[in-house]
């Protein structure tokens, strides 16, 4: 049987996939870096991935505050330590789970929808219409999301941070009976710059990473709806996996000594 | 003189699939070249090729006497500021209202002031018989017959040297088709323009071409001035005018 014939095959199918973003990273990123420059649609960019993300990444961060509190009380009452919460609450949320569910959602959101827009004005040629019109597609589609995506993303996730610490306390002081002040005060004395920044840093990371898929997937989907439905499966999946792919990395650069 | 567009010896390529295979084809200072040709036959690979939204295997194409394959950067930029193009499908942005495709070229390519190309804009719609309200609709909102217009708009917004039209008259009645003829005519008179032209539709062909070429297999078996193209004396130009199913063009029809 060969067994390494089709192994090989699907290890340099993978090389060159990965060859191809690398490329296609660069190219983007030396155009995101080079003028001319277009502010009108990175505001156009920055209203559509922040702004319309908020009420999506807010519910989001708010249940998962509530049901952190609800669950580490049950685990914590077993052996009296339930004034742990607050610290529980405040660091799950800044480090680990603000930017990595809001990431997540905004994969679901924001890059399905470039993946589909993007990939549309592929097949309908609008992509090369564009170059007729001397104007690089890199430079007026791509450099305008991942720009608003690095910078959206983390202030996306510092509110989402204040949201879910607010979703934790609503259900301790109103559910679990602490006192209000002092939940507040043990969150602001247990809670340290570097949780917040490491969130901070994460989120930039995902919300390139996002923007980047939905761009790469869409600019290079073929052969009509089909061909930009699979574009809009594959921008999602890939920028999922590497959220929780770089996630683990960026953790460890932060907090592994 | 040099020709405006001088192309030797293209050939291009899918996978194994060889769809321009050593193609010549020279065409002249503001002159309206035709070319005709089947369903996939590479007319359209033919135009994206000379704009360098393809990269041939081999061959040259001159601009102006310039080597323009794997061209790259601000010198490709440059040379493509020479051209417009009507798109098969229009192609307009869906996410613009009219008016912005139509200055599009004049607003990223050339820097103009927006309220400037906007006038420009109406001008143009003007000139392909479209009232300044269209320039308020979105291309979602238009007709087959009335997104053509707007792309013809769009290629002679910023008076290019060369215009290319790939098949501007398929998917339209006939009225709507001989309109947009006549449209073609009259800008590209007006610019001086070069013209580049690809269509399977012979009274099209007839009606703004000086000369015709025939792609068929990769090559351009046939050129010569509209008047000869009845008396080619070639047996394939002569089925493809009439339109007959028999002949020495095989369709590729797989067999059932
Ligand atoms: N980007 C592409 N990738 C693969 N095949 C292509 C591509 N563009 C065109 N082709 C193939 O090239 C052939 C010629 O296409 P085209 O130039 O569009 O034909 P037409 O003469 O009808 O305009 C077709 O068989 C098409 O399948
Ligand atoms: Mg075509």
């Amino acid at each position: 049987m060969p067994i390494l014939q089709p192994l090989g095959r699907t290890f340099l199918l993978f090389l060159q996939a990965t060859g191809r973003i690398v490329l296609f990273t660069s190219t983007s990123v030396s155009h995101c870096v080079r003028p001319p420059i277009y502010p009108r649609l990175i505001g156009r960019q920055m209203i559509e991935i922040g702004y319309y993300s908020l009420p999506v990444v807010g519910l989001t961060a708010i249940f998962t505050g509530m049901v952190l509190a609800l669950q580490s009380y049950t685990g914590f009452a077993r052996f009296s330590a339930e004034s742990a919460i607050p610290n529980v609450v405040v660091v799950s949320i800044t480090r680990e789970l603000g930017p990595v569910l809001a990431g997540l959602m905004v994969a679901g959101r924001v890059g399905a929808a470039m993946a589909a827009e993007i990939g549309t004005m592929r097949v309908t040629e609008q992509i090369d219409a564009l170059d007729t019109l001397a104007t690089n597609p890199f430079k007026y589609l791509v450099a305008p999301r991942l720009i608003a995506g690095l910078t959206m993303l983390p202030i996306l996730v510092l509110i989402a941070d204040i949201i879910g610490v607010f979703g934790g306390y609503v259900v301790s002081s109103y559910k679990l009976g602490f006192n209000p002040a002092t939940y507040l005060k043990n969150t602001m004395d247990f809670v340290e710059p570097q949780d917040v920044i490491s969130g901070l840093v994460k989120a930039g990371v995902f919300g390139f990473l996002v923007t980047l898929m939905g761009c790469y997937h869409g600019y290079n989907s073929r052969g009509g709806a089909q061909g930009v439905g699979a574009a809009t499966t594959n921008a999602v999946v890939s920028a999922s996996i590497l959220i929780l792919c770089f996630n683990y990395f960026i953790t460890e650069l932060f907090f592994a000594r | 003189m040099t020709p405006k567009i001088r192309i030797r010896g293209l050939h291009k390529s899918f996978g194994d699939k060889v769809v321009l295979d050593g193609l010549d084809l020279d065409i002249e200072a503001a002159q309206s070249v035709v070319v005709i040709g089947g369903s996939g036959s590479g007319k359209s690979v033919l135009l994206k090729c000379i704009l360098g939204l393809l990269t041939p295997e081999a061959g040259s194409i001159q601009v102006d006497g310039e080597e323009v394959v794997r061209m790259n950067g601000r010198d490709l930029e440059r040379v493509r500021r020479k051209f417009g193009m009507l798109f098969q499908n229009s192609a307009l942005f869906d996410s613009l209202p009219v008016w912005e495709n139509v200055a599009f070229g004049l607003i990223q390519g050339e820097r103009m002031e927006r309220d400037a190309a906007k006038k420009i804009a109406i001008e143009k719609l003007a000139a392909v018989g479209l009232k300044p309200e269209v320039g308020e609709l979105s291309p979602a909102e238009l007709s087959g017959g009335m997104r053509k217009r707007v792309g013809l708009a769009r290629a002679i917004a910023t008076a290019p040297e060369i215009i290319f039209f790939d098949e501007p008259t398929t998917g339209l009645d006939p009225i709507m088709g001989d309109v947009i003829n006549d449209l073609i005519v009259k800008c590209v008179r007006q610019l001086g323009a070069t013209a580049l032209s690809i269509t399977h539709d012979m009274a099209s062909a007839r009606k703004i071409a000086d000369r015709i070429a025939m792609l068929y297999q990769g090559k351009i078996i046939w050129h010569g001035p509209v008047a000869e193209i009845d008396s080619s004396g070639n047996a394939h130009v002569d089925q493809f005018i009439h339109g007959r199913a028999e002949g020495p063009i095989e369709m590729q029809v797989r067999a059932i």
